[in-house]
């Protein structure tokens, strides 16, 4: 790891070193209190009732044989829904809960829920609940909904978004033509912190309190609100410990159900999912196909692409538009081109409904483009750092979508520093067994063992895209001497809590910060999601502190007879620059009270307009990755050696922070690469466990070798681009590439499984 | 199909846990709850975690009798007579251990889910095999799940640890 960042002469805590998490004493001494670790006199626990088909009539609910068990307080069906009978984050298309006369259309949709004493009374109550269905035929494939052929599953009709980009001269043909056809599988987030809620509800029962894990607050709290039909103001939801979210807590889960229990129950309800029941709780990754052919001169210049791209969005919409837009717009992943035709649909579907996950529908397009573009290389007849390098995009150049590529654009500097990250060394003959394909399980002589090495490169937007202003809100509050930051942040263990206090010691010049609830009791800051939360939310304390600090200024100058513009925080010090006096922050915050509360906004986007034109996102980000792969091609048994990687991340604000992210990130585009999948088989999951859904230990996971490429990034407020998502984005499809060049198949499909290459 | 076992304070079996160094009665409980659901829901010790409830994630390890097990696959009422260690009592008086303490420097730590079982999988690990190679780390923790950090910062903690013991030894 290289970085040009970390410097000593930095103070400890503050923005660029490695600060101490705020949560981390109690996370390794096991006294952090996640949502499933809430507790409240009284309390009920809740469980949810779903369906076992993926379409089906319900003819009746009949919910007296859950109240005959001793124990059960409460059952709640549609019929007990007091507001809008319907969620979800775009449109509000999913049913509370399927009401009798409607359909359920995925398996696992919500038909009751109930609460009781023990959670094995509520299982016993669920059992006891009789649903009567009218058993019907599920539209699974995507193909049926474009073409019209398929039954209408849903009042607004089977086709979420349909978006073509048209671009340049479509009538361009290149010298140099190659096509494929992708398909990616649906993954899971398998955030290891289970769904969980606890709801309050008021003496009075006008409101109450919920303490979830969630990615933002305020829209659940919206869409709460709007259910329960109770106004917002109140309820006060109150963030409960997440344990992780890459994206399946943007949407409604349990917040619902949780609350309408405890309103009726009048008690605490607390509902905490198992494992079986997230996968059927959440929205997954889109599965996709795509089509893609690109069109280059004899150099390997891309001149044109032409691409179809199909996300099955599952029953209900959640933010399947916005992923298809992401998609697309990312076609030409972070290379020029002028040209090119795009034709991408989002449709719904009897299968299990999809939404966001980390690097949401930018993950579907890079697995293509990059496989286009090693396909390219081999055409051409160069090596696939040659490809890339011909074509990398740089600030200035026009994008597919019109769009002026604003941001940094380190693409080359990414490719050539991971070039140069030396190569693991060769696998011995005598080799660990742990660390060959196959393991310990002694399935393959190190002799047989082929070695590949792949590429993928890639570009992902930052921030909410076509016109939302996903602003940000914080406080700072300086009293009796303590600075005191507040925002409504979710810190899913990305670390913003931690970034926060970092901010608020390099503004103001303390060492201490204290962090209030994360809570509606001060504006939005948005989602924790599309790599925002250092921008938006770091932007949002950043000028926070600078209005506290200009008030603490003023203050400071008349006090101590300093020159006011003249003014700066120099370490703990506030110095005259004119007079060289210091004092110290301690000293001049000990009597002033201060408390300011301020928003950050990122500049306006603009939708897309019918041929997929208009400056629709924010800003941009880039990496590169390399793989390194060991293969056994007679058991399709595969292991990941190493993955080099260059980020562009603006600026390192906390070294081990930004390294985590890499490595997170990598480790779940090596799962969708190799072994992650949510199998549906007419409309029905089929591994809805840890034990058949496969994701990546310990022993699968790679050594990886990184380096950040530092070139402050203007527009962002710290310098920094958002780093959660690059890292899971090309490092599937290098993976892939490495598979591809060990063994000489295509394989079009991830994950790729034993079998796609033995068999 | 339903189990006549009744579920709310109707279980007549009374029966004691010594979990970190301290006896607990249980009462009043029904008598299928897992060791992870009695430590959590009864006894006030809720830094083990449940994420699989079958074994495969780790969340919830717990030391029984000088063996890591998955508190979620142990039955409470079959852990009588048995000494549990569990996350809460692995640093004595508050302080944290060379490993807690090592999971946060070297940024072993995110989300935190895994960490506890984590946690007390490194401890036991180290004790049975105080300077262990990369790929023994992998393997001995490979029952752990994490899905925040690719463990890259989990195996540089280890490392840190072992070598720490060593110098000091």
């Amino acid at each position: 790891m290289s970085t040009t960042s970390a410097s000593t002469a930095l103070r400890h805590g503050t923005l660029g070193t490695s600060a101490s998490r705020p949560d981390g004493v109690a996370k390794v001494q096991g006294g952090f209190a996640f949502s499933s670790d809430m507790w409240a006199d009284n309390m009920l626990w809740g469980a949810t009732l779903r369906s076992p088909h993926p379409y089906a009539r319900i003819v009746a609910i009949d919910v007296s044989g859950a109240y005959a068990i001793d124990g059960v307080v409460t059952v709640v069906t549609a019929v007990d829904v007091p507001g809008k009978l319907t969620y979800g984050l775009i449109v509000q298309d999913q049913p509370v809960f399927a009401a009798i006369g409607d359909t359920v259309r995925y398996s696992g949709e919500p038909i009751a829920a109930v609460a009781a004493d023990h959670p094995e009374t509520c299982q016993r109550a669920l059992a006891a609940i009789k649903v009567t269905y009218e058993v019907l035929t599920p539209v699974t494939d995507p193909e049926d909904c474009i073409a019209g052929v398929a039954e209408q599953i849903h009042p607004d009709g089977n086709i979420f978004r349909h978006q073509r980009i048209v671009s340049g001269d479509t009538s361009v043909v290149g010298a140099v033509q190659v096509e494929g056809e992708y398909e990616i599988g649906m993954q899971d987030q398998a955030f290891l912190g289970l769904e969980s809620a606890l709801a309050i509800p008021d003496s009075n029962g006008a409101g109450l309190e919920m303490y979830v894990a969630t990615q933002w607050l305020h829209e659940d709290r919206k869409q709460i609100a709007d259910c329960l039909n109770i106004p917002e103001e109140n309820i006060r939801l109150v963030l409960g410990g997440v344990g992780g979210a890459f994206g399946a807590r943007e949407d409604i889960s349990l917040q619902v159900h949780t609350a309408l229990l405890a309103m009726k129950a009048g008690r605490p309800v607390r509902i905490s999912y198992g494992r079986e029941e997230s996968f059927y709780g959440h929205v997954h990754r889109h599965p996709a196909k795509i089509w893609m052919k690109h069109h280059a001169d004899l150099n390997g210049k891309i001149v044109k692409i032409e691409s179809r791209m199909v996300f099955d969005g599952g029953a209900y919409c959640s933010t399947s538009p916005a992923v298809l837009i992401n998609g697309i717009t990312h076609t030409q992943g972070p290379y020029k081109c002028d040209n090119a035709i795009v034709d991408g649909w989002a449709v719904r579907t009897n299968n299990p409904p999809c939404g966001a996950m980390r690097g949401f529908g930018v993950v579907q397009a890079c697995f293509a483009h990059e496989s286009q573009m090693e396909k390219l290389a081999a055409a051409v007849g160069v090596s696939p750092v040659e490809i890339r390098l011909l074509n990398a995009m740089e600030t200035g150049d026009r994008m597919i979508t019109g769009q002026i590529m604003d941001s940094v654009a380190p693409v080359a500097q990414c490719i050539r520093e991971t070039d140069a990250i030396p190569m693991p060394a060769p696998l011995e003959n005598n080799a660990d067994l742990r660390t060959i394909p196959g393991g310990t399980g002694l399935t393959a002589q190190p002799s047989n063992i082929r070695r590949g090495v792949g590429w993928g490169v890639s570009i992902k937007n930052l921030m909410y895209s076509e016109g939302f202003d996903d602003f940000s809100t914080a406080r700072c509050r300086i009293s009796n001497g303590v600075v005191t930051i507040k925002f409504a942040t979710s810190e899913v263990g990305q670390g913003f809590t931690m970034l926060a206090q970092q901010i608020a010691r390099t503004v103001l010049g303390v060492d201490e910060v204290i962090l209030d609830t994360i809570d509606t009791q001060v504006g939005s800051a948005g989602s924790t999601s599309a790599s925002r939360q250092t921008w938006m939310s770091g932007g949002a304390v950043q000028v926070a502190c600078q209005a506290a600090l200009a008030q603490l200024f003023d203050h400071v100058a008349t006090k101590f007879e300093m020159t006011r513009s003249e003014l700066e925080i120099d370490g703990t010090d506030i110095v005259d620059r004119l007079t060289q006096r210091r004092v110290t922050v301690s000293e001049a915050i000990s009597e002033i009270e201060i408390d300011c509360t301020e928003e950050y906004h990122h500049p306006p986007t603009e939708d897309l307009d019918e041929n997929g034109q208009g400056n629709c996102h924010v800003a941009y980000a880039f990496v590169a990755h390399r793989a390194v792969v060991d293969v056994d091609p007679e058991l399709g048994l595969i292991k990941v050696v190493q993955i080099a990687t260059a980020q562009d991340v603006g600026r390192v604000l906390n070294p081990l922070a930004a390294m985590g992210q890499i490595e997170g990130g990598i480790a779940q585009g090596l799962g969708l690469a190799v072994m992650e999948e949510i199998i549906v088989k007419d409309g029905k999951v089929r591994n809805p466990s840890f034990t058949d859904y496969l994701l990546p230990t310990f022993l699968d996971s790679p050594t990886v070798e990184m380096v950040f490429i530092e070139e402050h990034e203007p527009k962002s407020p710290l310098g920094a681009k958002g780093i959660g998502e690059p890292p899971c984005i090309s490092v599937t499809p290098a993976i892939a590439n490495a598979i591809r060049q060990a063994v000489g198949r295509e394989l079009p499909r991830v994950p790729i499984r034993p079998y796609d290459i033995c068999l | 199909m339903s189990i006549n076992i009744p579920v709310s304070g109707q279980s007549n079996e009374i029966y004691s846990l010594s979990v970190n160094g301290q006896v607990h009665q249980v009462k009043d409980a029904w008598i299928g709850e897992s060791l992870l659901y009695v430590l959590r829901e009864r006894l006030g010790l809720p830094g083990s975690k449940g994420a699989c409830e079958q074994g495969e994630c780790g969340s919830c390890t717990v030391i029984v009798d000088s063996k890591a097990v998955c508190s979620c696959l142990v039955m409470a009422a079959d852990a009588v007579n048995t000494e549990i260690l569990t996350v809460e009592g692995l640093g004595p008086n508050g302080a944290l251990t060379d490993v807690q303490s090592a999971f946060l420097s070297e940024g072993g730590v995110q989300c935190g889910f895994c960490t506890p079982g984590f946690i007390v999988a490194v401890h036991h690990l180290l004790e049975s095999n105080p300077s262990p190679t990369d790929d023994e780390i992998r393997e001995a923790l490979s029952g752990n799940i994490c899905r925040c950090t690719g463990y890259g910062r989990i195996l540089e903690a280890v490392r840190t640890v072992a070598d720490q013991r060593r110098t000091n030894s």
